[in-house]
């Protein structure tokens, strides 16, 4: 029988949405607040879900501390507390919440394959979140 | 594909009525919602937009621009309204959570420009939601 799991985890990162290929006047009208030069941070939220068989000897998917230790070392312990902008993943695209997530997908994708990684959910605040099913269709 | 979900609130009254039951079908379908004095919910409106990134700007759709076509489509027309009196849709049709999240998907969808609009998920109660994917 296959199932789902979700595991939610926090980290608190700053960032600053700016775009070399535009000029100053076009970043400020692109990304507005967000162009604040000095930068600003958030609370982010992220959700991991993966799928698998249900294992008939331990009626798990994986085991949860796998998990909880590829997205702490692998995802936490790489942008909590830190500056998007200077982080490598960042030396070319901006770190719009967008990119965020399609580059903790991938990470994880890598580093983590005890069970199928099925959708990352990224809340960067209370009124708005992202998806990400590594391209595919999210289902309904 | 990345999917984009925003969140906004309103609130608004209503009731439910059919005028082809009974009085006692009424009460008997809809129960303390039949009650034609109305009552009220905040509502919370989650809308899932989905669209390729943007290479250049890294975004599926503004944020902001997003929000601003809620404020104008949904919040300025339902918020603080009686659905069942002010909001054309239910002139004829009863202000369900299931009628009212197909109206907002119908108000919203050819108003996202480049991103497709993916679900609509409104809360009635914090523990009673509707999710609408367009599917008719």
């Amino acid at each position: 029988m296959k199932a789902h799991l979700t595991r939610r985890y926090l980290f608190s990162a700053s960032h600053r949405l700016h775009c070399q290929q535009l000029s100053e006047d076009e970043n400020r009208a692109t990304y507005g607040k967000c162009n604040n030069p000095y930068g600003h941070g958030h609370n982010y939220a992220l959700e991991v879900t993966v799928s698998g068989q249900v294992n008939p000897q331990t009626g798990m998917i994986c085991d949860l501390v796998d998990l909880d230790n590829a997205v702490r070392r692998e995802v936490l312990g790489r942008f909590d507390h830190q500056n998007l902008n200077v982080r490598q993943e960042f030396k070319t695209a901006v770190p719009t919440t967008e990119n965020l997530i399609e580059v903790i997908f991938n990470i994880l994708k890598q580093s983590f394959t005890a069970a199928h990684l099925e959708r990352v959910r990224l809340e960067e605040t209370m009124m708005n979140s992202f998806e990400y099913a590594g391209g595919a269709e999210l289902r309904p | 594909m990345v999917y984009l979900t925003r969140k906004c609130e309103f609130s608004a009254s209503h009731y439910y009525h059919n005028p082809e039951f009974t009085a006692e079908e009424n009460q008997r379908v809809f129960g303390k919602c039949a009650n034609l004095n109305g009552h009220g919910h905040n509502y919370t409106l989650e809308v899932t937009v989905k669209g390729d990134v943007d290479p250049g700007t890294g975004f599926v759709m503004d944020l902001k621009e997003l929000k601003e076509i809620l404020n104008r489509e949904v919040l300025d027309a339902f918020d603080h309204r009686h659905l069942n009196k002010e909001i054309p849709e239910f002139l004829t049709q009863i202000p369900t959570t299931e009628n009212l999240a197909i109206a907002i998907w119908d108000r919203l969808q050819n108003k996202i420009g480049l991103a497709r609009l993916h679900r609509v998920r409104l809360y009635e109660l914090p523990d009673l939601f509707v999710d609408f994917y367009g599917e008719r």
